[in-house]
């Protein structure tokens, strides 16, 4: 019999709703009996949107309106080029899972509001149709869409990336400076003027979607709650991160360096929703803690030792290329089998 | 003598058999230097120039080489003239040769010069190796300077060194860095092997009807 959506649907090997995409090569043929849940990507992705607007409204609200408009490019643009390319290849058309609109609107909170539209364009479509579509579309990239186009802008066009213009939005009549926090430490090597309240509400100067770790905080428990996201990579990451600011605290900021660490950049951004992407995170709990783990080593050491003040996108980058590894060394043990086999298993 | 054969290996070397979009030979040189047309254009035609020349005499010497140091004689005779190549873009052209720097040298590994002798110079007569020389050294030198002008005009905004942006916009710095080499590679060998598999399956589809209408009439 041919593996069609319809078929499947009329057996009940699986109920979906109308319009969301079958992945039937990603079937699984197991004895039963089979437990059926209603958990399938579109809802995903909406738990995931709706995790992340509390953090993006914060920034409209505190960045002005152009922060709206980058927000509302980078989906649209990020739809159009999965739905363009998909149409030219005459593959099934898979917008309508969200999983564009997500990485849209995480590429847009990941940029500094005053960004040009064309470059957050070409940002967009290099995610979806580099990073996503030819590695084979959703779940099967192997590194983040959004976070490797934040990369691609990063070292394409230094100068636009590393702008922040004082935050412009409906709150702003504080003085707040237009240096990040990560980037006055680095360069000034004191945390003279960094107010922990400040950096917990996101009153502070940076990327769109980065900047309020406590509504970050929100959205993370949202998923958390949801069950979208399990506790693991976060943990570890931040984990980590404090563990590591704890023990070599610089800057002479002591104890104060845990929370400024943790607050600061794109980390609650990273943590709770970049390094815990499905198609780029382990699946097994062990995995999951070594590349939480790793993200929080490799961002601490680029934002000690190298040239950029925040490491947050590259360390994700590097630890989702050890996924694959990560989950074959990790792999448990069948009940009843005798020994683990190390890399044993054929494909994950 | 044959014309034929020279007319098909020319086209062999330039497309169908492109020894660096089908044979995946001296990805090396093809990733490292191609991040301007000029340093392209240089880069293949010193490695035609040795593969012209190496392939001539590894055809000459084919019978005298013992097989079981072959491998070890071709590079005696190809590390010969990279060194001589060396030397002239050396007082000739030395801004190529600063900017080429150390991969004038690894000329001698690369591997679509080996190759092409073990695979073609031992068995073939000396004019024939250097016909075979000089196609696979211009398919190589075609491929890098497509290469070269996609990674310099996204890259730099520039061909030949001629501004292109026309401070109307500006550059995407990536396609200049080894990131940029490799998405670039990729996207033109996946858009050859496309072609590639298109014409094949025309050839297929054209002889397909002609057995069919050849046997019956319907």
């Amino acid at each position: 019999m041919e593996y069609t959506k319809q078929n499947d649907v009329e057996n009940g090997v699986y109920d979906m709703p109308e319009g969301a995409p079958s992945f039937p090569a990603l079937l699984t043929v197991s004895p039963s009996p089979h437990q059926k849940t209603r958990i399938h990507v579109p809802r995903m992705m909406i738990d995931v949107l709706i995790a992340l607007l509390p953090a993006y409204v914060f920034g409209v609200v505190w960045f002005g309106l152009r922060a709206l408009l980058v927000g509302v490019v980078s989906v649209v643009a990020c739809i159009i080029s999965e739905l363009v390319f998909e149409k030219i290849l005459r593959r099934p058309v898979t917008v309508m899972d969200g999983s564009a609109a997500v990485t849209g609107l995480l590429l847009a909170m990941n940029v500094p509001v005053t960004i040009p539209i064309p470059y957050l364009v070409i940002a967009d479509i290099f995610a979806i149709v580099v990073v996503k579509c030819l590695f084979g579309g959703l779940g099967k990239n192997i590194v983040n869409p959004a976070l490797a186009a934040r990369v691609f802008l990063f070292v394409s066009f230094p100068s636009a990336m590393a702008s922040f213009a004082r935050p412009a939005g409906f709150l702003s009549a504080d003085a707040v400076t237009g240096a990040t926090p990560l980037a006055a430490i680095k360069e000034a090597g004191s945390i003279e003027g960094i107010d922990l309240l400040n950096l917990l509400l996101g009153k502070t100067g940076g990327c769109i979607g980065e900047v309020s770790a406590v509504l970050l905080l929100l959205g993370g428990l949202y998923l958390l709650c949801r069950r979208v996201i399990s506790w693991q990579i976060p943990v570890a990451y931040l984990g980590t991160v404090a563990l590591i600011a704890l023990v070599f605290p610089r800057a002479n900021g002591g104890l104060a360096m845990v929370p400024i660490e943790l607050l600061s950049g794109g980390l609650m951004l990273g943590a709770l929703f970049m390094a815990t992407d499905y198609a780029t995170s382990p699946v097994t709990s062990v995995g999951r803690l070594i590349y939480g783990v790793l993200c929080g080593l490799v961002t601490m050491f680029i934002r000690y030792f190298g040239a950029y003040p925040e490491g947050v996108s590259f360390a994700i980058l590097i630890a989702n290329l050890f996924v694959y590894y990560l989950d074959r060394y990790t792999k448990p043990t069948l009940f009843g089998g005798k020994k683990k086999l190390l890399g044993g298993g054929k494909k994950l | 003598m044959n014309k034929k054969f020279y007319i098909e290996h020319l086209k062999e070397g330039l497309l169908t058999n492109n020894p660096t979009f089908v044979q995946l030979l001296g990805m090396c040189p093809t990733l490292a230097v191609t991040t301007s047309v000029s340093n392209s254009i240089g880069m293949g035609l010193s490695a035609t120039a040795v593969l012209m020349f190496s392939n001539l005499f590894i055809s000459l010497l084919r019978k005298f080489i013992p097989k079981q140091v072959r491998i070890a004689a071709y590079i005696v005779i190809i590390s010969g003239f990279v060194t001589a190549i060396e030397l002239l873009l050396h007082a000739f052209l030395p801004s190529l040769y600063a900017s080429l720097g150390l991969f004038i040298p690894l000329i001698v590994v690369n591997c679509i010069i080996l190759a092409r002798a073990e695979a073609f110079a031992s068995k073939n007569g000396p004019l024939r190796s250097l016909w075979d020389g000089l196609a696979m050294g211009l398919g190589f030198t075609f491929a890098l300077i497509l290469i070269g002008s996609v990674r310099e005009i996204l890259g730099a905004g520039s061909i030949l060194g001629y501004d292109l942006t026309f401070g109307v916009w500006q550059p995407a710095l990536l396609f200049i860095m080894p990131a940029g080499a490799f998405i670039t590679l990729g996207c033109i060998i996946a858009a050859v092997t496309a072609l590639r598999r298109a014409a094949d399956a025309r050839v297929k589809a054209k002889e397909k009807t002609a057995r069919v209408t050849g046997k019956e009439e319907e």
